[in-house]
C-alpha cells in the first residue's frame, strides 16, 4: 500500500482539520470492516508486517482494548506501552520517546495523553502514522467517529440530526471531537450541563448552550452523555454527586417528558446514578454497547485508511486482495 | 581604546532635551560631553559616522529574566547582557526569580558583580518583595537597596497576599524604589496555560481569563493610592487592565507601567497548532486587548516598553504545550519589532519610542542615562531605522532562542551600544 495516498494524510490527530468527505469516507470504509468481528476467525491480513505501538501515557481500558482489538483483527504486529511501565516514568521526554520508538522502525502509533495537542506535537516529528486516542481536553477523534457511525446506524442519517452533548463539556475530547464532526455532517449540535462545566464560550464552535437537562431532552433527537469524573466534583465544579444527578442527570422520569424518542449515546465508562440512571443506560433506546462494537470496526477503518488503503478498496483488501 | 568618541552627524533623538535634529555628540572619560553642530575632533578622538543613523539615550530594559544562579543553560547574567547589548540596550534590570531567588543583600550585590564583569550591558539588580518569593513576609528590602537593587517584585508570581502588597508599598517609601507586580490574580488562573477564549475553547486548553489580571491591576491601584507607594505593572495585556491605570494616573496614583513588543504585535491565535514558542504569562490575548495595548502606549498610559526576556532552552520548549514553560526571549528582536511594527505602522514617533524605551524607564527605576545631557553618563544607543533584517534565532547571544518571531522580515536594528563611553557592541 501506498503511504502518500493515504485518504486522511499521515495522521487522524482530530476531526477539526478534516472535510466532510474525509469523515465520511471512514464511516463508508466502517461499514466493510463490521462483519470481521462477526466471524469464527477474526483475521484478515490487510495489515500484515505492519508494526504499531499503542502509546498509553493515561489508563484506558475501553480505547486500548478496542484499538488492539483492530489491530489484531487487520494482523498488525502490535506493542503495548503505558506509562507507568514505561522510560517515561523515569523523565523521559515525549520526544525522546517518540524518536527512540521511530528507530525501532515502526509504522504507526495509537497514542493517549494527558496534554491537549500532544498527538500533533507527535505527528509533527516523527514520520510514522500518528493516531490520535485522545489528548487531555483536546480531541478523541475515533471515539467521536464511532459515535456518528452509531448515530448513523440506528438512525439513517446524520444531516439535520439534533444531538445534544451532556455533562462536563470543558474538560472533554470526546465532547470536541463530536461538535467537530457533527458540525461538518450537518448535524445540530447543542451541549448541556452546570454552567462550570459548559461555559457559554462553547456558543463560538457554533453550538447552542442548554443548561436544563430538560430543554436539552426537549430539544434533541440524540443524547450523548458523558462520564462526570469524580474529580471535578473533588475541584468544586458541582457540589455533589447526588445533586448533579437531580439536576442534570439523565433519567426515565425526564426523557419520558421528551416529544419523541432520543437515543442514548455514552462513551464509558458510565456513572450510574450520576449522570445516567441505570434504567435509562439498559433501557430501548441505549446504543452504549453498538457504541463499544462500532468502535472496533472505526478504528479498523482508521487504521486501514491511514496505511494507504482506499476506501473504495475495503472490500477486497479485506478478502486478501490487497496486502 | 580612546576617552574621546565622536559620533558625527546622526539624527540625534532625546525627548529628555526636546532634541531630534542632526546633531554631533561627544564622549569624554565616560560622560557626555557636549552635544553640538559640527564638534572638532582632536586626534585622539575616535569618530563613528552616524550618517542616517539615529543615535538616541541607551535604551533600557527593566524587565529581563537572566536565569543565573540557577538555571544558567539558560542564561547568564553575562550571556544576558551582551544580548542585551546586541539588541541596543545598555542597561537592563534583572528579576530576582531565579534559584535560589535573589531576596537578600549578597544575592543582589552578586547579580551586579556579575554584571560588571560581563562588561556589556549594566545590570541593575531587582530583589525580591517576600522573603523566598514566597509572598509571606518582607524580603531583606533595606538592605538590598544598600547592596544595589533599584525595585523589588516578586516576578513570575504574584504577590497574592493583599496585605503583604501593602506593606512592600508602604516600607519602600523609606527607599524611594518602586514595587513591581505580576498583576495575576491565581485563584482565577492558576490552571491556565494560554488566554482564555475562542481559541482556548477549541483546541481544549485551560485559559486564564482577562478578569486574572485586572483584578490584581485594580488591587495593586487602589493600594497604591491608599498608601502612597509607587506601584509599576508589569506587562500589561488587557483592555480593562489599560483602562484602569488610565483612570489612577487621570486621579494622581503614582502608578508607572510596561507593554511588551509581544503585546502590542501578536494575539492568542498565534497559539494555534499549539505553538510553544506563543506561551507566555500573561497569555496573548485577543485582538481587542492587543489594541488596547498599543492604544495604552500611544497615550502613555503604559509608559515603559519591557520585553519580559525569559529564556528557556529549546529541550524545555520542546513539549507538549501543557508541559512547556512560560516565556520568550525579547532582549534582540524587541527594536526591531517596535521600529517595524510600532514606529513603522504609526502607533509612536521615534522621540515617544525612545521616551518609552530609555528616559522614562530610566526615571522609573532611578538609574543612570535616558538622558544624553552634558555631565551624564555616556550610555548611548545608535540605530539604523532602515536596515530590513530576518530574525535568525540560531544567531541569537542570548543563550536561548525561544521566539515566535523566528523568521520576521523587520525594518531597523541596533548598530552601536556604547556604555559608560565605551562600545560595548557593533555591528560587524
Amino acid at each position: 500500500m501506498n503511504q502518500t495516498a493515504s485518504a486522511l494524510g499521515k495522521d487522524l490527530v482530530g476531526l477539526e482539520p478534516l472535510s466532510r468527505e474525509q469523515i465520511l469516507a471512514i464511516l463508508d470504509t466502517a461499514e466493510p470492516f463490521k462483519e470481521i468481528s462477526e466471524r469464527r476467525i477474526k483475521k484478515v491480513p490487510v495489515l500484515r508486517g505492519k508494526t504499531i505501538v499503542n502509546l498509553f501515557f493515561e489508563a484506558s481500558t475501553r480505547t486500548r482494548v478496542s484499538f488492539e482489538f483492530a489491530e489484531n483483527r487487520l494482523s498488525a504486529d502490535t506493542v503495548n506501552i503505558a506509562a507507568a511501565q514505561s522510560s517515561v516514568s523515569k523523565g523521559e521526554t515525549l520526544v525522546d520517546t517518540a524518536r527512540n520508538l521511530e528507530a525501532m522502525r515502526i509504522d504507526m502509533v495509537v497514542m493517549r495523553h494527558n496534554s491537549s495537542g500532544a498527538a500533533r506535537f507527535l505527528a509533527e516529528r516523527i514520520p510514522s502514522n500518528v493516531v490520535n486516542a485522545g489528548d487531555g481536553s483536546h480531541e478523541h477523534p475515533t471515539q467521536g467517529l464511532l459515535d456518528m457511525l452509531t448515530i448513523r446506524d440506528q438512525l439513517g442519517r446524520i444531516e439535520g440530526l439534533k444531538v445534544c452533548i451532556v455533562g462536563d463539556v470543558l474538560h472533554s475530547r470526546v465532547a470536541r471531537s463530536n461538535i467537530f464532526g457533527l458540525l461538518k455532517l450537518g448535524a445540530q449540535v447543542a451541549v448541556c450541563g452546570p454552567p462550570t462545566l459548559v461555559p457559554r464560550g462553547f456558543r463560538s464552535l457554533g453550538v447552542e448552550v442548554f443548561t436544563r437537562v430538560e430543554d436539552a431532552i426537549q430539544w434533541a433527537d440524540v443524547l450523548n452523555v458523558l462520564r462526570l469524573q469524580l474529580e471535578r466534583m473533588e475541584a468544586g465544579y458541582v457540589p455533589s454527586l447526588r445533586e448533579y444527578n437531580r439536576i442534570w442527570g439523565v433519567t426515565n422520569a425526564r426523557l419520558a417528558k421528551a416529544p419523541k424518542d432520543v437515543l442514548i449515546l455514552h462513551p464509558g465508562p458510565m456513572n450510574r446514578g450520576v449522570e445516567i440512571d441505570s434504567d435509562v443506560a439498559d433501557g430501548p433506546h441505549s446504543v452504549i454497547l453498538n457504541q463499544v462494537t462500532n468502535g472496533v470496526a472505526v478504528r479498523m477503518a482508521v487504521l486501514y485508511l491511514l496505511a494507504g488503503g482506499q476506501p473504495e478498496r475495503a472490500e477486497a483488501a479485506k478478502q486478501g486482495g490487497e496486502s | 581604546m580612546s576617552a574621546r568618541t565622536l559620533l558625527r552627524g546622526g539624527r540625534v533623538v532625546d525627548p529628555s532635551l526636546k532634541l531630534d535634529t542632526v546633531r554631533d555628540v561627544l564622549l569624554e572619560d565616560g560622560k557626555i560631553a557636549k552635544v553640538g553642530e559640527k564638534l572638532d575632533a582632536s586626534e585622539d578622538t575616535r569618530v563613528l559616522e552616524c550618517a542616517g543613523l539615529v543615535v538616541t539615550p541607551g535604551l533600557i530594559d527593566v524587565h529581563v529574566h537572566l536565569r543565573e544562579p540557577g538555571n544558567e543553560h539558560k542564561e547568564t547574567i553575562a550571556s544576558g547582557a551582551r544580548a542585551a547589548a546586541a539588541g541596543g540596550f545598555t542597561a537592563i534590570c534583572a528579576m530576582p526569580n531565579t534559584d535560589p531567588p535573589i531576596d537578600d543583600p549578597a544575592m543582589v550585590a552578586f547579580v551586579a558583580a556579575e554584571g560588571r564583569r560581563a562588561g556589556a550591558a549594566r545590570v541593575y539588580p531587582v530583589g525580591c518583595i517576600s522573603a523566598g518569593r514566597k509572598g509571606e513576609r518582607l524580603a531583606l528590602i533595606g538592605e538590598m537597596v544598600e547592596a544595589g537593587a533599584v525595585a523589588i517584585t516578586d516576578d513570575g508570581n504574584p504577590v497574592m497576599d493583599s496585605g503583604l502588597m501593602r506593606l512592600a508599598l508602604l516600607y519602600t517609601q523609606a527607599f524611594g524604589i518602586p514595587v513591581a507586580d505580576h498583576p495575576e490574580d491565581l485563584t482565577l488562573s492558576g490552571r491556565g496555560h494560554m488566554n482564555a477564549g475562542l481559541v482556548a475553547t477549541r483546541l481544549g486548553l485551560p485559559g486564564k481569563p482577562n478578569a486574572a489580571e485586572d483584578i490584581h491591576i485594580v488591587r495593586d491601584l487602589l493600594l497604591a493610592e491608599l498608601t502612597g507607594g509607587r506601584i509599576h505593572l508589569q506587562h500589561v495585556s488587557t483592555r480593562f487592565g489599560v483602562d484602569s491605570i488610565r483612570q489612577a494616573k487621570a486621579r494622581g496614583v503614582r502608578v508607572t507601567a510596561e507593554a511588551t513588543p509581544h503585546h502590542l504585535i501578536l494575539t492568542d491565535e498565534a497559539v494555534e497548532g499549539y505553538r510553544t514558542e506563543a506561551k507566555m504569562n500573561p497569555p496573548l490575548r485577543t485582538a481587542e486587548d492587543r489594541d488596547a495595548v498599543r492604544a495604552g502606549l500611544a497615550d502613555g498610559t503604559l509608559d515603559t516598553l519591557a520585553t519580559d526576556h525569559a529564556p528557556h532552552h529549546y529541550d524545555e520548549k520542546e513539549a507538549a504545550f501543557t508541559d512547556a514553560p512560560n516565556g520568550i526571549v525579547g532582549l534582540e528582536t524587541a527594536l526591531g519589532l517596535v521600529l517595524t511594527h510600532v514606529v513603522g505602522e504609526g502607533l509612536l514617533d521615534v522621540p515617544t519610542m525612545v521616551e518609552r524605551m530609555s528616559c522614562q524607564p530610566a526615571r522609573a527605576f532611578g538609574l543612570l542615562g535616558g538622558t544624553l545631557a552634558e555631565g551624564s553618563v555616556a550610555d548611548v544607543t545608535v540605530f539604523d531605522p532602515e536596515a530590513p533584517w530576518t530574525v535568525d534565532p540560531t544567531r541569537f547571544r542570548s543563550k536561548s532562542r525561544n521566539t515566535p518571531f523566528g523568521g520576521a522580515e523587520l525594518v531597523g536594528r541596533a548598530d552601536l551600544t556604547i556604555v559608560g563611553g565605551r562600545v560595548v557592541w557593533e555591528r560587524a
